[in-house]
């Protein structure tokens, strides 16, 4: 009888229920932690919280979608908010993405004084965590009182001593289309945040890199192919995969830093309006969640894999 | 006029002379290198120093005496270079003790998330089962879902968790790493897949026709070959852990136990316990400790790169 069953069993079962094993610890976790959480959230959405603080707990009371219609049409800012997050983070990801690209090209080549400039790109990954930057902000913000983001940002920009205006003037005259101006000289005054953000792209690219198997380059090689056919015929299609993790991480890191989260965490926490703050937050992680799809799906499609 | 006309004549000769066609290749190689070479060394540098200016300021001033700080004419060299920052930060920070704690916590944690992530994000790049599709779209949801937003929720869950509160214990942040739900854990489990994916499926079928069970591939050839991603997530866990001040905050957990939670408080703690107003002297002793902060994982991150190199190595696909 057993055994009987244990034939009955096909490869493709067996290897369903090892892949479901494999899988259980984080599908556990997903049920228990986030589903819970994300069904309570829908609830909030859709009601008003009032937080009893006395005991701790909390009352609802129905509301039906109103949280939803009243931001995006009765908030001040909501939806303007939304818009220009959404924009900075379709300019940046793309930038991002080709910048530590390059970047990470260059620093897996052999040269000296390697290890110390790969320490020096990682920096910004330890610097721009939450413990450090939320202590030198407490001491910027002794400084300068609560200003001390924006006049930062002023101070710097003051202090490079590059005239902006004169070289968009000079390429207004080349004729070049305004969009793609705009686009260009907003790269180039964002260079800072662009390098600051990308150095967990930079890690992730290297070891892509790394992943790449040595014998691909030697036919390549052997065969005769030039650097550049190099890179658009082996290095690109094996890292693919990984810029679609980077796109990832990159949607996600800037979205996470956008004025749409600071915004839907100060309703919560400044204003006490749970309900509004949670419609909020399910708002801009579907609409982050369906970009990133459509991305991704397109992306996908002309991905290698080896099954 | 006509001396010129000579020796542009021969210079003609020179170039078309077949005889030196290898040295003129050559030279062509090598000057390209050289520009090649000389172009990424500004590259390199130019952004290094983008990056490194703040820092730069950041450690200099954190050996300027209180006299420098008032001394206009004192810039990025201090006149009377004092340690008194760092022995100060030092005893605030309990810095040894701080260390260690947050090290243990942080490794063990690191160690639960690669075992864990790896297993799911195998599971994920390489067997079929129902849903698939949908649960690798609830990874996503994960990685895209702000924490701030299940922070509530996530609260109530260990405050009353069964009969026990966790709060105010490491137990919290344990269990959902434990559960593939820790910090990030989501951008992990995607790490792992796609370079699961990448690699050929035919070392593992060799695997399988020798016998080996879908665990033991698992640990055994996979692992191994994915090397640089095992690097990459451990760099990253260990260095965000570290950092993370978010959950613990939310947990409240104890704040004599992680570094992160001294350092954020840093400033007040000290202007609080010696009674230091100026706050441009307080921002000397806040370098110092976010410098003491940063040395640590700076090393580890060293120490970690340097294996990127040996792992693709020992890696052989045979093919």
């Amino acid at each position: 009888m057993n055994e009987n069953k244990k034939r009955k069993m096909t490869l493709a079962t067996k290897r369903s229920i090892v892949g479901l094993l494999f899988v259980s610890p984080w599908l556990i976790g997903f049920l228990v932690f986030y589903v819970r959480s994300l069904i309570m959230s829908v609830q909030f959405s859709l009601s008003t919280v009032s937080v009893n603080t006395a005991s701790g707990g909390y009352q609802l009371e129905f509301l039906g979608i109103k949280n939803f219609i009243y931001a995006f049409t009765e908030h001040a800012s909501f939806s303007q908010t939304l818009v220009t997050s959404l924009q900075d983070i379709l300019i940046d990801v793309p930038l991002i993405v080709f910048f530590s690209l390059f970047m990470a090209m260059l620093l897996n080549k052999k040269f000296t004084g390697r290890t110390l400039i790969r320490a020096i790109f990682f920096l910004p990954v330890i610097m721009n965590s939450e413990a450090i930057t939320s202590a030198i902000d407490a001491v910027r913000e002794l400084m300068m009182g609560g200003l001390s983001a924006t006049s930062g940002a002023m101070a710097d920009a003051a202090e490079s001593g590059v005239n902006m205006d004169y070289y968009i003037s000079l390429f207004k005259e080349l004729a070049l289309p305004d969009s793609l101006l705009d686009y260009i000289v907003g790269a180039v005054s964002r260079i800072n945040d662009i390098i600051s953000a990308s150095g967990v792209q930079i890690v992730i690219f290297i070891a892509a890199l790394q992943s790449i198997p040595s014998s691909l380059y030697e036919v390549a090689k052997i065969e005769g192919a030039t650097g550049y056919e190099t890179f658009w015929k082996v290095t690109f299609p094996m890292v693919m995969p990984h810029i679609i993790t980077n796109i990832v991480y990159t949607v996600v890191d800037s979205f996470v830093n956008s004025e749409i989260v600071d915004m839907a965490y100060e309703t919560a926490f400044r204003q006490q309006n749970w309900g509004l703050s949670a419609a909020m937050s399910l708002i801009t992680t579907t609409i982050v969640c369906l970009i990133l799809g459509i991305v991704c799906g397109f992306i996908q499609k002309r991905t290698f894999y080896y099954n | 006029m006509q001396l010129a006309e000579k020796y542009k004549t021969k210079l003609q000769n020179l170039r078309d002379d077949k005889q030196f066609a290898n040295d003129r290749r050559k030279a062509a190689r090598v000057s390209k290198k050289v520009i090649l070479g000389l172009f990424k060394a500004v590259v390199l540098i130019g952004i290094s120093y983008l990056i490194l200016s703040p820092l730069i300021g950041m450690i200099s001033s954190s050996f300027f005496s209180d006299s420098d700080r008032y001394n206009p004419m004192v810039y990025l060299f201090p006149a009377n270079p004092t340690l008194e920052r760092y022995t100060m930060s030092i005893k605030v920070l309990k810095y040894g003790k701080m260390l260690l704690t947050s090290l243990i916590y942080d490794v063990s944690l690191m160690a639960i998330q690669l075992v864990i992530c790896s297993l799911v994000g195998y599971g994920f790049a390489r067997f079929n089962f129902p849903f698939k599709k949908v649960l690798f779209g609830c990874v996503v949801i994960m990685i895209v879902l702000p924490v701030n937003t299940i922070m509530v929720p996530l609260y109530m869950t260990f405050r009353n968790f069964g009969p026990l509160n966790l709060l105010s214990t490491p137990w919290p942040v344990v269990l959902m790493t434990l559960f593939g739900c820790g910090l990030r854990s989501g951008l992990y489990i995607y790490i792992f897949n796609q370079f699961f994916r990448g690699l050929p499926k035919e070392i593992e079928e060799a695997a399988f026709v020798d016998g080996a069970g879908m665990f033991y591939t698992y640990s055994r050839i996979m692992l191994v070959n994915a090397m640089p991603s095992v690097i990459t997530v451990s760099i990253f866990s260990l260095v965000w852990q570290y950092n993370d001040t978010f959950y613990a905050r939310m947990f409240t957990m104890n704040a004599d136990m992680l570094i992160s939670m001294k350092i954020s408080s840093f400033t007040n703690t000290i202007s609080n316990s010696f009674k230091i107003i100026d706050p441009s002297i307080l921002k000397l002793y806040t370098y110092a400790g976010v410098i003491l902060m940063i040395l640590p994982v700076m090393l580890i991150y060293v120490l970690l790169q340097k294996r990127f190199i040996e792992g693709v190595e020992r890696s052989g696909i045979v093919g």
